[in-house]
C-alpha cells in the first residue's frame, strides 16, 4: 500500500471519530458590541464599537484594520456567523512544569472568552464548505503549544480526508515558550500535514493576519498553496526589534507588512477584509472538482 | 567532606584531565552533575554546547569519514558558508551531509556568521536532500546553531518561508535521514535540518525553542537571569530524552566534546552507522509511515474521552511525547 492509500485510511477513521466528539455550534455574542467610544490606534479618530462590529472591524475613516480574535472572525467571515467547532475536547497542559503557566492559562480563557489560541472547524463561504482554524492573537499572543499543533494537525487531516480545502488564518507572535521544546516541535508537526494534506491533492489557504511572525511564519503559515494577507499585516520570522538589535539601526517603513511581503514574492494577494468573502468563495469553486461554477 | 568541598575537588579533577589529557573516568561528570544544582547543571551544559573548541560540522564530518565532497550553492541565489553539504562515505556508506558551520576563532566566525544561517542556506539544503533521495543516499544532519540569522536580507530572501518548505519536504523525504545535536540546537534554525527518522544529542548539546538570554528577556523580564532560565526551559539532552524527542544521547568524553575530538567523532560515527543499519532494513513506504507517526505524535495535551477511542487514535493522537 503506498503511504498515501495508508495515510487516507488513517485520516479517514481519525478525522470522522473527532467530528463526532468535539463538534459543537460555535457564534458570537453579540451583546459585547454596544454604542462606546475609542480612538483608533491608527487614526486616532473617535469610532464607535457597535460601527466597527457592523465595518467588519476596520476602522471607518483611514481602513485600519483592527486585529480580531476567531470568534470576530467567524461572526464576520462565515455564513450565518457560526461554524462547526471540532478539537474542542484537546485542552492545554503544562508539559514542562512551567511555573504558573496553568495559571496563565486559565486567565487568558477568563479574559478572552475563548479557550485557545485557535479554534478549529468547518464552516461555509457563500455557501462552500471548508476547513477552517482561525488564530487568536489575543491568547497569549496567539502562540503555538501543543493545543494549537494538535488542532491545526488535525484541522488539515479532515480537509485532505473529506476532500474540501483547508483555510487557516494566522495570527502569532510564534512559539509557545512555556512548552519549551514541545513548541518547537509543533512546526514539524503542522509542516507535516501540509505535506499530508498536499498529497490528498487538497488547497491549503492561508489568510496572513497582523501579526504573524516567528514559529508560525516558519512553519504552516508558509506553506499555503494560495497566500492572502490583510492590509498593512506584520509578517515576518524574527520581529522588528529582534532585526534593528541584530542591525543596530532603525528599520525602512513597511518593512516585513503584507505590501512588503507581495512585492518580495512570499505573498500572492493583499486582500482587504471586505474582499475576503468573495475571494475566499472564488478560491474554493476554482478548487472544487469541476473547476469553477459559473 | 562537605558537599562543597567534594564540588571544588571534583571541579580541580574535571580541569587537570582536561589539561592533561588523561580519561579519569566517564562517570566524574555525572557526579559533578548530582552535586550540582537544576539550573547550574543545564547552564554548565549551555556554556559546554558554546565551546569555542568543540568539533565543528565539517571536522565531524572530516573525522567521521573515509572521503567526502563538500557541495556548494542554492542555484538560486548564492552559496551560504553557515550551512555546509556534501557527500561523505561513512563506513562505506554515502551520506548526503549537511550541518551548521561555526568557527574556531573571530575570523572563521565572521567567515560563517557563528552558525546563523541565511535563507540560501536552507535551499542548498533542501537541494541536497533531494539529491540525496534521487539517488538513495541516506542524509545524515549535524545540528549546530544558536538559530536562524535574524537580519534584513534573511527576512526579505524569506527565512521564514525557506525552513517552513524544509520542515514540510524533509517530513516525506524518502530515504533515511539522522539528525545530530553536537551543540546548540537553537529554535527553527537547527529545526530546519532537524526533521528524521532519528535524532539524537550529544551529552552536553542543548536543543530548545529560544536562547536561554532571548527566554529570560521575555518571560522572566531580565536577560541577565539566562542561568536560570536554562534550568526551566528543559533543554539539555537528558530533558529531551526523558520527553521523547530525541532517541539517545551520545555520551562526551570527561570535560565535554572539545577535549577529544578524536573520541566524540567515533561515538558520533558509530551511532550514525547503528542507527543507519536499522533504518536501511525498512521499506521506504514503512520509513515514510513510521517518521509520519513520530511527528504526529509531537506535543502534549489532554482530551477528554468521549466515546471510546480506538488503539490507533491513541496512537496517533493520544497526547503522548
Ligand atoms: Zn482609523
Amino acid at each position: 500500500m503506498s503511504p498515501g492509500r495508508y495515510f487516507r485510511k488513517v485520516l479517514r477513521a481519525v478525522s470522522r471519530d473527532k467530528m463526532k466528539q468535539g463538534r459543537r455550534a460555535l457564534r458570537m455574542d453579540d451583546r459585547r458590541y454596544v454604542a462606546t467610544k475609542h480612538s483608533c490606534p491608527s487614526c486616532g479618530k473617535p469610532v464607535d464599537d457597535g460601527d466597527l462590529a457592523v465595518n467588519l472591524f476596520v476602522c471607518p475613516h483611514c481602513g485600519h484594520h483592527y486585529r480580531i480574535s476567531a470568534l470576530e472572525r467567524i461572526k464576520t467571515l462565515m455564513d450565518g456567523g457560526e461554524i462547526s467547532e471540532f478539537s474542542a475536547d484537546v485542552q492545554p497542559v503544562n508539559p514542562i512544569d512551567f511555573p504558573e503557566y496553568t495559571e496563565k492559562l486559565r486567565q487568558a480563557q477568563e479574559k478572552t472568552g475563548i479557550d485557545e489560541a485557535i479554534t478549529t472547524g468547518v464552516g461555509r463561504i457563500e455557501g462552500r464548505q471548508a476547513a477552517f482554524a482561525l488564530m487568536s492573537f489575543k491568547f497569549l499572543g496567539g502562540s503555538m503549544g501543543s493545543v494549537v499543533g494538535e488542532r491545526l494537525a488535525r484541522a488539515m487531516l479532515y480537509a485532505a480526508d473529506q476532500a474540501m480545502p483547508c483555510i487557516i488564518f494566522t495570527a502569532s507572535g510564534g512559539a509557545r515558550m512555556q512548552e519549551g521544546i514541545f513548541s518547537l516541535m509543533q512546526m514539524a508537526k503542522t509542516s507535516h500535514t501540509a505535506a499530508l494534506l498536499a498529497e490528498a491533492g487538497q488547497p491549503l489557504i492561508v489568510v496572513l493576519t497582523d501579526p504573524t511572525t516567528g514559529g508560525v511564519t516558519a512553519s504552516f503559515a508558509m506553506l499555503g498553496d494560495i497566500t492572502l494577507a490583510e492590509p498593512n499585516a506584520l509578517i515576518g520570522f524574527a520581529g522588528p526589534r529582534v532585526i534593528e538589535g541584530t542591525i543596530r539601526q532603525k528599520l525602512p517603513a513597511g518593512f516585513q507588512r503584507a505590501e512588503f511581503q507581495k512585492d518580495k514574492g512570499f505573498v500572492d494577494a493583499v486582500v482587504p477584509r471586505s474582499e475576503l468573502r468573495s475571494t475566499l468563495a472564488y478560491l474554493i469553486d476554482v478548487h472544487s472538482r469541476g473547476g469553477a461554477k459559473p | 567532606m562537605k558537599a562543597e568541598e567534594l564540588r571544588s575537588k571534583l571541579q580541580e579533577l574535571q580541569e587537570l584531565a582536561l589539561r592533561e589529557n588523561i580519561d579519569i573516568g566517564a562517570d566524574i561528570n555525572r557526579l559533578a552533575d548530582k552535586l550540582a544544582g537544576g539550573d547550574e547543571t543545564a547552564w554548565r551544559r549551555v556554556e559546554l554546547a558554546r565551546h569555542q573548541d568543540r568539533p565543528t560540522a565539517l571536522q565531524y564530518i572530516d573525522l567521521m569519514s573515509d572521503r567526502y565532497l563538500e557541495l556548494h550553492g542554492d542555484r538560486t541565489f548564492g552559496d551560504d558558508p553557515a550551512l555546509v553539504g556534501g557527500i561523505a562515505t561513512i563506513g562505506g556508506v554515502h551520506f548526503t551531509f549537511l550541518g551548521h558551520q561555526k568557527g574556531h576563532n573571530m575570523k572563521e566566525n565572521l567567515h560563517r556568521n557563528y552558525g546563523m544561517a541565511h535563507p540560501e542556506g536552507y535551499r542548498k539544503a533542501l537541494r541536497l536532500a533531494r539529491q540525496a533521495e534521487r539517488f538513495r543516499r541516506p542524509i545524515l544532519t549535524i545540528i549546530d546553531t544558536s538559530g536562524a540569522f535574524p537580519g534584513l536580507a534573511s527576512e526579505e530572501r524569506g527565512i521564514g518561508e525557506a525552513i517552513a518548505r524544509n520542515l514540510r519536504e524533509f517530513s516525506v523525504l524518502r530515504t533515511p535521514i539522522i539528525c545530530v545535536v553536537v551543540g546548540e540546537g537553537g529554535s527553527g534554525g537547527a529545526l530546519g535540518i532537524g526533521v528524521g527518522d532519528r535524532v539524537y544529542m550529544l551529552e552536553n548539546s542543548v536543543y530548545s525553542v529560544i536562547s536561554p538570554e532571548g527566554f529570560a528577556s521575555i518571560l522572566l523580564r531580565d536577560a541577565k537571569k539566562a542561568q536560570q532560565a536554562a534550568g526551566l526551559m528543559k533543554m539539555t539532552a537528558p530533558d529531551l530524552k526523558g520527553f521523547g524527542i530525541i532517541d539517545d544521547i551520545i555520551p562526551e568524553p570527561v570535560g565535554g566534546a572539545q577535549s577529544d575530538h578524536q573520541q566524540i567523532a567515533g561515538r558520533v560515527r558509530q551511532t550514525v552507522l547503528a542507527a543507519y543499519q536499522e533504518l536501511a532494513r525498512k521499506r521506504p513506504d514503512q520509513l515514510l509511515r513510521d517518521r509520519s507517526a513520530r511527528l504526529l505524535s509531537l506535543g502534549r495535551f489532554t482530551e477528554k474521552p468521549v466515546g471510546r477511542q480506538s488503539s490507533l487514535l491513541s496512537r496517533l493522537f493520544g497526547g503522548g511525547s
